[in-house]
């Protein structure tokens, strides 16, 4: 028994004396959800990061110093998100952060460093986390609205006026499916039918079926992530309904293909970022050298294939070096004024110009629209 | 002198509060104090109903869902003043566990702990689907409570994790005193007779079902104050407060140290909040060394950290 006190004992003092080991390094501080329901997001950008760090170090860091990372794994846990911000800003001393890859985390994580004047890059989606600009809160993905828009930009051209939605229940589902009801009428776009899903349903086909038999239906939009817009793709072709099928950059990746299966992706449109498509996007492209040196590294490093949310995690680390490299200074304050004057900065998601009114730094341009032909990704024009 | 029990378990607390900050190399320490003082008081609610009455309760996270999102939905939407959103956040819980509790608290065993669990989820699916009130699962903003503004006119300047600290703390001691004062009670006494042995408390004239009942209703303010006070502090919810594995943990925090104990119960929250951020670097391991934690706690301390330990030191010193 003795044992287990001193062990306690021990144990105590190990946490009492982890203090922040910062050095005259620079310190940068993440918190992604490495682990746990947003796994898919945090696991490729955790991996980005350490490559990044280490490629960067190797090059000789920044203006002659070496960057320290410490990454923590929130497992998308807001309050776990709140804990490890401040930790890397009060005890890591961390000079930026990047992180949250849910809107959950990084609304927590600002709160903490908008108190500390931390620079903080967030990776989630949500408008609410730079609209009202804050001073030091900046994001790399865009937002819901720009896909809805792009999407429906895409239908106006083909001159579709009624669509069908089905989102998803989850966060990212019906936060877009709001966004899109919310600017569908600035396109002359009519919304007649309006279904849900929950993410966990193994079928949707009585949802597609309500909406296959309303009146005028023209095309049909599939909001939402994870294997419910797979099993959605597979089930519309399981009903035949003949109608053009668009998916959200939710599913962005070559996963969401094998899971539909080619046949059922077939003719499936999106918005995805240039870094699904390095191979097609033409010479001269100025977003063309970035993105196939990360997905040339990516890949050889992981041997997993790239995808968008990684690539959040690139640009959100490129234009912190980007910045600390033309303030000649790694002060948190200097940091956030040379990030607001990130001008024509070519990332994996778009080309980011950021100013004291926009902290998202990304036009409609950012986003491509794609098409799956055969299997595979091919650019619509 | 000797202390009684009582007097030394506030003793310790009022210690730990006031001390252990001398210790803390920077202001990070004191965001993990504050929550190790939150769990601590959901854990005291949990040492009243199941280490006091013998109810095991698997949806306790829910009450602290209610009590984190009145603190969230008050303010804007009824023009409450956050401190006594915290009070409408307690009494509503006390409310639904009382509505809840009269059906449930019939069942036994498995089945309390099902329909427990049941609640708990109903309550995270509330939170999570009714978008127009709660944002749903990205969560939503929680006014400040502004008393640490107040606090700076009188001249005490804290900052943000310094204020939580002191303020969680203080609510930790108080939770705690009300406890221990609940034990001593006649209900108290009434409450452990009902744990003992539900036939023989009702055969000498315990009133079992309004027992349970009570012991539920106040472990469920207390959860209810918990998800407040982290609200508050966060600044921002989201529906996980009220998640499963939130009651889970609860659960297990308490089961750790001792659930027969506040003092125990507390130190299983704070091993339970400390193990995590010890064990960041291997964050992919940390579910598994919890569970082998609670496995061999179960294998070879069946009450507990807290009193195997007092027991195994009274035994030697026989």
């Amino acid at each position: 028994m003795q044992k287990t006190l001193t062990t306690t004992a021990l144990g105590l003092l190990a946490v009492l004396g982890l203090s922040g080991a910062a050095t005259a390094d620079i310190v940068l501080g993440a918190s992604v959800s490495a682990t746990g329901p947003a796994a898919f997001l945090g696991d490729p950008e955790a991996k980005t990061l350490e490559m990044m760090v280490e490629a960067l170090n190797a090059k000789g860091g920044i203006n002659g110093e070496q960057v320290k990372l410490v990454l923590y794994d929130d497992g998308g846990d807001p309050n776990k998100a709140r804990t490890f911000a401040t930790r890397l800003v009060e005890d890591d001393e961390a000079v930026a952060i990047i992180g949250g890859s849910t809107t959950g985390t990084s609304m927590s994580i600002l709160d903490v460093t908008e108190d500390a004047e931390v620079p903080f890059i967030s990776l989630a989606g949500a408008i609410d986390i730079i609209d009202p600009v804050k001073p030091y809160t900046f994001k790399t993905p865009h937002t819901d609205r720009m896909a809805c828009q792009k999407i429906f930009e895409d239908m106006q051209k083909r001159g579709f006026t009624k669509i069908g939605m089905i989102s998803g229940t989850d966060g990212f589902g019906a936060s877009m499916q709001a966004q899109c009801k919310a600017v569908a009428g600035d396109h002359g776009i009519e919304i007649v039918a309006d279904e849900t899903y929950d993410p966990k349903d193994a079928d949707m086909t009585a949802q597609l079926t309500k909406i296959k038999n309303a009146e005028g239906v023209q095309a049909v939009l599939n909001p939402g992530f994870g294997q419910g817009p797979s099993i959605v793709t597979r089930n519309f072709r399981q009903l035949a309904i003949d109608l053009p099928l668009y998916q959200s950059h939710g599913v962005a990746s070559d996963g969401f293909i094998e899971l539909a299966g080619a046949d059922a992706a077939e003719g499936v449109r999106l918005p995805g970022t240039a870094l699904l498509v390095a191979d097609l996007l033409p010479e001269g492209d100025p977003q063309k050298p970035v993105v196939t040196a990360y997905k040339t590294e990516f890949e050889a490093k992981t041997g997993t294939s790239v995808g968008t949310f990684g690539g959040y995690a690139h640009d959100a680390f490129l234009i912190l070096t980007d910045a600390i490299t033309r303030a000649g200074s790694a002060e948190p304050a200097a940091i956030r004024d040379a990030i607001e004057q990130t001008k024509g900065l070519a990332g994996t998601t778009g080309i980011y110009t950021f100013s004291p009114e926009d902290h998202l730094g990304l036009d409609l341009s950012a986003f491509r629209m794609l098409e799956i032909k055969g299997g595979t990704w091919t650019l619509v024009e | 002198m000797r202390l009684t029990p009582k007097a030394a378990t506030l003793l310790v607390l009022a210690l730990l509060v006031a001390l252990t900050p001398f210790f803390f190399p920077s202001g990070y320490y004191y965001r993990v104090g504050a929550l190790l003082f939150v769990n601590g008081i959901a854990v005291t609610g949990i040492v009243i109903l199941t280490g006091y009455a013998g109810q095991i309760s698997l949806g306790h996270a829910g009450f602290s869902g209610i009590g984190a999102y009145a603190c969230a939905l008050a303010p804007t939407h009824l023009g409450l003043h956050p401190a006594l959103a915290i009070v409408l956040g307690a009494a509503l819980s006390a409310v639904l566990a009382y509505l809840v509790g009269r059906p449930i608290l019939r069942l036994k065993g498995y089945y309390l702990g099902v329909a427990t669990l049941g609640f708990g989820i109903l309550v995270s699916m509330v939170l999570n689907n009714e978008r127009d009130l709660t944002n749903g699962p990205d969560g939503i903003d929680v006014p400040d409570l502004g008393l640490r503004a107040l606090l700076e006119t009188w001249g005490l300047d804290l900052t943000n994790g310094q204020f939580w600290y002191f303020f969680c703390g203080l609510s930790l001691i108080l939770g705690a005193w009300l406890a221990l004062n609940l034990y001593d009670s006649p209900t108290g006494r009434a409450l452990r007779a009902l744990h003992g042995s539900e036939v023989a408390a009702r055969t000498v004239g315990v009133d079992v079902a309004r027992l349970k009942l009570q012991a539920f209703v106040i472990s469920a303010v207390y959860a209810s104050v918990a998800g407040s006070l982290l609200a508050l502090q966060n600044k921002f919810i989201t529906p996980d407060v009220a998640g499963f594995m939130h009651s889970i943990e609860m659960v297990t925090m308490a089961v750790l140290g001792g659930v027969g104990s506040v003092l125990g119960a507390i130190l299983g929250a704070g091993i339970l909040t400390l193990l995590p951020q010890v064990l960041t670097v291997f964050a992919e391991y940390e579910q598994m060394v919890l569970g082998l934690v609670m496995v061999l706690v179960m294998i070879f301390l069946r009450e507990g950290l807290l009193p195997s330990i007092f027991k195994a030191i009274r035994g030697k010193g026989e």
